[in-house]
């Protein structure tokens, strides 16, 4: 995995594999807490109890829950990695949210790489799931929600090729900006 | 600069599209994003075709799929026809999509030398 981009689309596909609806994603970076942290919160189908002990295990998860595979293994070693912690919570029927944090000054965080890239493939992979995305950075905060892009855009589909590359120029363009 | 007032302006022009051909697409193409899709460089692939198709207008819708079980062929791009023809392209990289677009959709001629009978 290059960069956390990479990372958090696995968790993201997960969460589009179990049927959500809404997904909200949550990416923060706060200096003054030397802590990076991300939040995957989904509304589909959950995982029961057994199920969620292989989740975080690496070794048992590909083999005993495909769906899984090695999405949440990689972010677990990442997390631990930068002294950090990834903290899964789920119920059967409600949703599963994934809690990951680091620390922004280790020497082994990933850059964060293209964001808006990541959206653009999640929001393809199934146009009708809906995206609740904050980015914070200090005091900064943008938020990127695809129930009021669905506004504007009247009755065309997030997935035109031209709304899927305007989403991924306008989140790259909200988050790298210079003044960050 | 973008700014979600471009929306309006996209929306307007994806409902002329719409209203040019009739929202029946002539192929699916479709990328293996699975984990070992992505490790081998579907990304960039995928990317790719999202911008072609935008910027030639083809016709053909652009989606993904999870492993495919080929996976040291990837990336692996598969075009659909009407008829339900699948034509698997392996080893597919930014240059090779483009090409794909330009001979397959546009063209309606199979490239066979990204096939994967040809690699076989």
């Amino acid at each position: 995995m290059q960069d956390l981009a990479m990372y958090i689309l696995e968790i993201l596909m997960n969460s589009i594999h179990a049927n959500s609806k809404l997904i909200k994603l949550l990416i923060s970076f706060i200096t003054k807490d030397d802590e990076v942290k991300i939040i995957i919160e989904d509304n589909g189908k959950g995982m029961d109890e057994e199920r969620l002990k292989t989740v975080v295990s690496p070794f048992s998860t590909s083999r005993t829950t495909r769906k899984i595979g090695l999405g949440v293994a990689f972010l677990k070693s990442l997390c631990e990695s930068c002294e950090g912690d990834l903290v899964i919570e789920s119920r059967v029927g409600v949703g599963t949210k994934t809690v990951a944090t680091y620390r922004l000054s280790n020497i082994d965080t990933p850059p964060l790489g293209d964001i808006g890239e990541m959206m653009m493939f999640a929001i393809q992979a199934n146009e009708a799931i809906d995206y609740e995305f904050d980015f914070i950075k200090d005091n900064y905060h943008f938020s990127f929600n695809t129930k009021e892009i669905r506004e504007q855009l009247g009755g065309i589909n997030l997935d035109n090729p031209d709304i899927l590359l305007w989403i991924k120029d306008y989140i790259n363009q909200e988050i790298r900006r210079e003044d960050l | 600069m973008k700014s979600l007032a471009d929306l309006i302006k996209l929306r307007e022009e994806a409902q002329k599209k719409v209203d040019v051909r009739e929202t029946n697409k002539d192929y699916r193409v479709v990328v293996g994003m699975a984990t070992c899709g992505i490790a081998a460089g579907a990304r960039p692939v995928l990317n790719k075709l999202v911008e072609e198709v935008s910027a030639n207008d083809y016709s053909c819708t652009v989606t993904q799929t999870g492993c495919i079980g080929l996976c040291v062929y990837e990336p692996i791009v598969e075009v659909f026809d009407k008829d339900g023809g699948k034509t698997t392209y392996v080893h597919v990289n930014p240059e090779k999509a483009k090409e794909i677009l330009e001979s397959h959709i546009k063209e309606g001629k199979i490239l066979e030398k990204y096939t994967i009978d040809a690699v076989k």
